[in-house]
């Protein structure tokens, strides 16, 4: 049985529709990835999964059961990281860490034992006795995640846990989250607004205006984009593209920072995008033809 | 003007050059026995989109702290819009806008409303706030929605709103804070074409960021790390140099190096 289930999930706020009917499994053991805009609806998705929102409309499961009539059943089976997760500042790494602990009734011999492991993958070991408010952003993030983690749960929900954070920082956290789904079986729900995360998913939701436009794994939304798909590259690449995006009859052009893209339909030939362009006098450096990423496939499913 | 001395670093600042937006030379910050900033020089083109990226505590954002008036530097030299960091931090505020990553608006007053406010908080006469309102409506497309309630915007358009507070006293240098995360992917390329339009009149665009998309659309980025500037270089070349596909991996690639 997926873990979680959730059918047909609706809800508005005031008239302001926020989750427009969204249905989706959370696999047993996999990283499933929402990834959006802010106003997507990602955050109002995870308040209804934890219990935390009532929705209008659908139901969600958890393990077989309605969360609706059984909301502590699920809070206490799971881990939950809100966006702004509130360690407490002035107590040390350990202190938090046994808090959390003693909060979720975990046995004290035990709390010992996982203490050592998340310490272990979260390199947080140097630091036990450092006040939580005197760390870094992203070690507060992992040391966040370590709480959520003490008492084992089966299921975990994490609310934009990278927002804000370095790359590296941003690496390592995923890397903790990767070997709590291979070494645990732990099913992760994680949100996301940054399109470069998606890569690190088993699977993921691209989420625009309430609604999923597209989930699957990373590769399969990628083939999903079937036009030949060009880059231009160029000294000025908005310069060229303000010169060519509203001739959208013959190709679809989107600026990314390397240069632009261009889609080209079926029917068209590289050859008539080179000569097209010759005839536009651009500078343009090199024509490659290159794979799509999640972005120009979010681009795409944006587009209609 | 002090000789120039023959410094062994490859990019030696010349300090006047009325082409220069931002003139760093050695510039050193201090906490206690921690150097935050150490002997940190670049120089930023008027007109320039310049990212500057860097690892938490890199030294970042008491760099940014010290081109923004705001703090006084150990030792070195900056001038910002020609103004030094140490005599003039007062005329440098008036000359720099800041967007931040969760920007504020009044989300109780409308679109021209909010610029009316900040016009005022910016000292601004009844006339140019008139004429700036104007202008700015006209620049950032927004004149569907001047009477609209901020809060009732998609959060792309309350971001160009957020740039029109920040054009107000039209700034010399506009620094912007991850300006484009968690807007969608179309707003994102919207955003960066005003962007391009601002420097193009000469603007000087100042980006911190942690999103390595974002950092692929500056015209050159620095990386710092422990406090120094490690690269510095347009994006295409610092893929070059580290024969990566992506930012990221060179930004990864910096970071997993062991020296320090």
């Amino acid at each position: 049985m997926d873990p979680l289930e959730i059918r047909n999930l609706k809800k508005s706020y005031g008239s302001v529709p926020a989750v427009k009917g969204v249905s989706f499994n959370l696999r047993k053991g996999e990283i499933l990835g929402l990834i959006g805009p802010d106003g997507a609806g990602k955050t109002t998705i995870i308040r209804s999964v934890v219990s935390l929102l009532l929705a209008d409309e659908g139901e969600i499961l958890y393990m077989g059961k309605n969360i609706r009539d059984n909301p502590t059943y699920i809070r206490s089976r799971i881990g939950y990281m809100p966006q702004r997760f509130s360690l407490y500042p002035d107590l040390t790494v350990e202190e938090n860490l046994d808090f959390f602990g003693d909060l979720f009734q975990v046995p004290k011999q035990k709390q010992k034992q996982r203490k050592e492991e998340l310490y272990a993958f979260s390199h947080l070991g140097p630091f036990k006795k450092r006040r939580a408010a005197d760390l870094s952003g992203g070690m507060k993030q992992k040391l966040a995640l370590s709480c959520m983690l003490i008492h084992q749960p089966d299921v975990l929900i994490l609310d934009e846990p990278t927002f804000g954070v370095d790359p590296v920082s941003r690496h390592e956290f995923w890397e903790i989250l990767k070997t709590q789904s291979r070494r645990q079986g732990t099913s992760i729900l994680v949100t996301t607004a940054y399109m470069d995360e998606a890569g690190q998913c088993d699977r993921v939701g691209l989420m625009f205006a309430g609604r999923i436009l597209a989930l699957d794994q990373p590769q399969e939304l990628e083939k999903q984009f079937t036009d030949p798909l060009y880059v231009l590259h160029c000294p000025q690449p908005h310069e060229v593209f303000e010169q060519i995006y509203h001739d959208d009859s013959l190709y679809v052009a989107n600026l990314f920072g390397e240069g632009v893209h261009i889609t080209l339909p079926r029917e068209r030939t590289e050859e008539q995008l080179r000569n097209y362009l010759q005839e536009k006098r651009l500078t343009i450096t090199k024509i490659e033809r290159i794979k799509p990423s999640l972005e120009d496939v979010f681009l795409k499913l944006m587009h209609g | 003007m002090s000789q120039i001395q023959n410094s062994n670093t490859a990019d030696t600042v010349p300090m006047e050059d009325d082409t220069m937006a931002v003139s760093v030379r050695e510039l050193t910050r201090n906490f206690g026995k921690f150097t935050a900033v150490d002997r940190v020089s670049f120089s930023v083109q008027k007109g320039e989109i310049f990212g500057f990226l860097g690892a938490n505590g890199a030294g970042k954002t008491t760099t940014i702290r010290m081109l923004c008036g705001l703090l006084l530097p150990t030792s070195g030299q900056a001038s910002i819009a020609g103004f030094n960091v140490y005599t003039e931090a007062e005329q440098i505020k008036m000359h720099i806008g800041y967007m931040s990553q969760r920007f504020s608006l009044y989300e109780d007053l409308t679109v021209r409303e909010n610029i009316q406010f900040y016009g005022g908080v910016y000292g601004l006469s009844r006339k140019q706030i008139k004429e700036k309102t104007r202008e700015l409506l006209d620049y950032l497309n927004l004149w569907d929605q001047a009477n609209k309630l901020t809060a009732d915007l998609p959060l792309g358009w309350k971001q160009r709103m957020a740039l029109s507070t920040t054009l107000l006293h039209d700034p010399q240098i506009i620094f912007l804070d991850e300006p484009t995360s968690g807007v969608d992917p179309v707003s994102r390329r919207n955003f960066w074409l005003l962007i391009y339009k601002l420097a193009a009149r000469g603007k000087t665009v100042f980006v911190t960021t942690h999103y390595m998309d974002e950092a692929e659309y500056c015209n050159r980025l620095s990386i710092m790390r422990f406090g120094k500037i490690v690269e510095i270089g347009p994006p295409g070349e610092l893929k070059a140099k580290y024969h990566a596909r992506t930012m990221q991996d060179v930004f990864m690639n910096i970071e997993h190096r062991e020296e320090r």
